[in-house]
């Protein structure tokens, strides 16, 4: 390989991780935008959506060598049976730890979702200690699972030495579509007018008619969603899920968010795609041990010197 | 009862003073007292915690970092293999002033954020720190720790390992000091700066604190107790452990005691540790000796172990905790900063 397409071989995962990374940050800046809580469950939410998905694959009996339309059938359920179990643990999120708080200190609901962060990090550990035989036959809870390569490896830029493959093509023709109707969604449908009311002031939201209450657990579905969408999407690219993933998959989502202001939408997809560029530039160019601090030097510098992120507007503080 | 109430971190202090004493009429496997020791040390964690989180009202995230400074500054001050080899107390000082060196630096560009940016950048900060410790393995040891550190030697005298009680007062002893040093600081003008920019920090501005100022003398002192406190856990392990050790669950431990005590309450701060940590350092471990003895569960279960629900038991005490105790388990009393006295 040439040093063009070292580079361009970066560019392609960075940029397929950054979209998987964007599609988490969007449940993080949904959330954030509406009722200012940073969701530190978000990411652990992702984490038990993987191993709703490899569950799934378990009971579908899928593995790489399955074909015909069973399979696809199965594949498919995947996308669709995990994001809207994720939507409604998010909602039951919302319901029994957020809600109640909805007029409490912004920190006691921060302190509520780190709870709840805790108790999906738990459940994950003892969902992965399931006597299945694709969790290791329920012997080692804790240990990483392998994800069955779904998705074949085949590279679609024909003998070339740099790699397109059938799973880049499925993280663009998930993500990309994704992020498209939930622009749609906010912007052009009833019920995102009403968040973005809510999200402005949710009083006056309220005196319009509008239930906030019912607007803002939608809004965690729609973040707990996309967050299930991304988690199907990471562990058919990625092909190992473990228990303790949520906690790094959600600070670099969590980052994105902030990188790109948190509350703005076309921010959070940036900033996603930048921070997997910026990962996979790092691990290639410098070295794979800075990229974390690469990317926590950046979280801070831009908050520093630029607090409301790429494309975020302006909030004056409130007085 | 106020004068009691906001005076309990004695009670609390003097009651664990004579705790080996109890030990020695218990049962052996009931014994506990050697086991508060990291109480001790999570309690003077939580202190400096609270000093910026419960008087200031700035959340910080990165406990964990100041406590990775404060302990492998005392490694590199007293372990053999570096040059310096200070004495206890001279490489506690040192591990004072590189702490808080580390937050006058972070301090200094991310204090004038407000409330969840300044979150954001202390987690960043703690995850940096924890990240440049293993990458930087000419200086710390990488993954490996530094390790052996010697044991503490104070006034001729040698800390053996096999014996828990003088450990057991030199940690309370500190602890106690702290404890005495922030009752005071909170009654102090600056204490008065940090809780009136933690009740409206418009109001102080205008009343002529200099809220930047009073935000960053917090910062100092949160990091001074967060790195002594690193520093006699490296000493009680006797090793500094792997950098990921210190880890964002170590900070967001730090921070359920400071809440589940109630934030800005110094006894609240002292039962938080002995709740948090004790749970899982004290009972934990005895149920799990107690299920081992048993030894009719399979062992490979995930659900057999104990220390498996940890983190669950953790998480549903802090939604549920929330939810109807917001205000933590010893509230801050407010009556007596009203009344000065």
């Amino acid at each position: 390989m040439n040093d063009t397409e070292v580079l361009v071989q970066q560019l392609i995962t960075g940029l397929c991780n950054g979209m998987i990374i964007a599609l988490i940050a969007l449940g993080y800046t949904l959330v954030y935008g509406i009722i200012e809580l940073i969701n530190f469950a978000h990411g652990d939410l992702v984490m038990l959506g993987a191993f709703m998905a490899l569950t799934l694959v378990a009971f579908f009996d899928l593995n790489g060598a399955s074909s015909g339309p069973a399979a696809w059938v199965g594949l498919a359920s995947l996308f669709v049976i995990v994001p809207a179990f994720c939507a409604g643990v998010n909602w039951l999120a919302d319901r029994l730890a957020y809600r109640p708080l909805r007029s409490a200190p912004k920190l006691s609901v921060l302190v509520s979702a780190i709870g709840l962060s805790f108790i999906f990090v738990n459940l994950g550990l003892f969902w992965g200690g399931l006597p299945l035989e694709l969790f290791g036959g329920g012997n080692a809870a804790a240990a990483p699972k392998d994800f069955p390569g779904l998705i074949g490896n085949t590279n679609l830029l024909g003998a070339g030495n740099v790699q397109f493959t059938y799973k880049d093509l499925l993280v663009v023709l998930i993500t990309l579509p994704a992020m498209g109707l939930l622009t749609y969604w906010v912007k052009f449908t009833t019920m995102g007018k009403a968040m973005r009311a809510v999200a402005q002031n949710p009083t006056a939201a309220r005196l319009m008619g509008i239930n906030a209450d019912r607007v803002i657990s939608i809004t965690f579905m729609v973040g707990g969603a996309l967050g299930g969408l991304a988690s199907v999407v990471y562990a058919l690219y990625n092909n190992t899920i473990y228990f303790q993933m949520g906690y790094r998959i959600g600070m670099d989502a969590f980052t994105a968010a902030v990188l790109g202001g948190i509350g703005s939408l076309p921010g959070a997809m940036l900033g996603g795609i930048l921070i997997g560029l910026v990962r996979a530039l790092t691990d290639q160019y410098i070295a794979t041990m800075w990229t974390n601090v690469m990317v926590f030097s950046i979280l801070i510098l831009v908050i520093i010197f630029r607090p409301s992120g790429l494309m975020g507007a302006k909030v004056k503080d409130k007085v | 009862m106020p004068r009691l109430r906001s005076n309990l971190h004695f009670v609390f202090l003097a009651v664990a003073a004579l705790c080996p004493l109890l030990d020695t009429l218990l049962p052996e496997q009931l014994r506990f007292a050697d086991a508060l020791r990291p109480i001790f040390i999570f309690a003077l964690l939580g202190l400096g915690l609270n000093v910026v989180t419960g008087f200031t009202g700035l959340l910080n995230l990165g406990a964990a970092g100041f406590m990775a400074i404060g302990g492998y500054s005392y490694a590199i001050a007293t372990c053999d293999i570096y040059p310096f080899q200070l004495g206890f107390f001279g490489a506690l000082l040192m591990s004072a002033l590189t702490g808080m060196t580390a937050g006058i630096l972070l301090g200094l560009p991310t204090l004038r954020l407000r409330g969840d940016y300044l979150a954001i950048a202390t987690l960043g900060f703690g995850e940096i720190v924890q990240s440049i410790i293993r990458n930087l393995d000419v200086i710390t040891k990488g993954t490996q720790g530094i390790n052996p550190i010697p044991a503490p030697i104070l006034f001729g005298y040698v800390f053996q390992p096999e014996n828990y009680l003088p450990w057991y007062y030199l940690f309370w002893s500190i602890l106690t000091v702290a404890v005495v040093v922030v009752s005071n600081l909170e009654r102090s003008s600056v204490g008065r700066r940090w809780i009136s920019v933690r009740e409206d920090e418009l109001a102080s501005a205008c009343m002529g604190t200099d809220v930047v100022r009073a935000k960053m003398s917090a910062f100092i002192v949160g990091a001074i107790l967060c790195s002594i406190a690193g520093a006699l856990w490296v000493s009680y392990l006797g090793s500094t452990g792997e950098p990921g050790n210190y880890d964002f669950q170590i900070s967001i431990i730090a921070l359920c005691m400071v809440i589940v005590g109630g934030l800005g309450s110094i006894p609240g701060v002292l039962l938080g540790a002995l709740v948090m940590i004790g749970f899982n350092s004290i009972l934990l471990t005895k149920i799990a000796a107690w299920i081992n003895s048993l030894s009719t569960v399979s062992s490979t279960n995930v659900l057999a172990s104990p220390n498996n629900w940890k983190y669950l038991i953790f998480g549903l005490a802090l939604v549920v905790m929330m939810r109807f105790k917001p205000e933590g388990l010893l509230p801050a009393g407010r009556h007596y900063h009203r009344r000065g006295k």
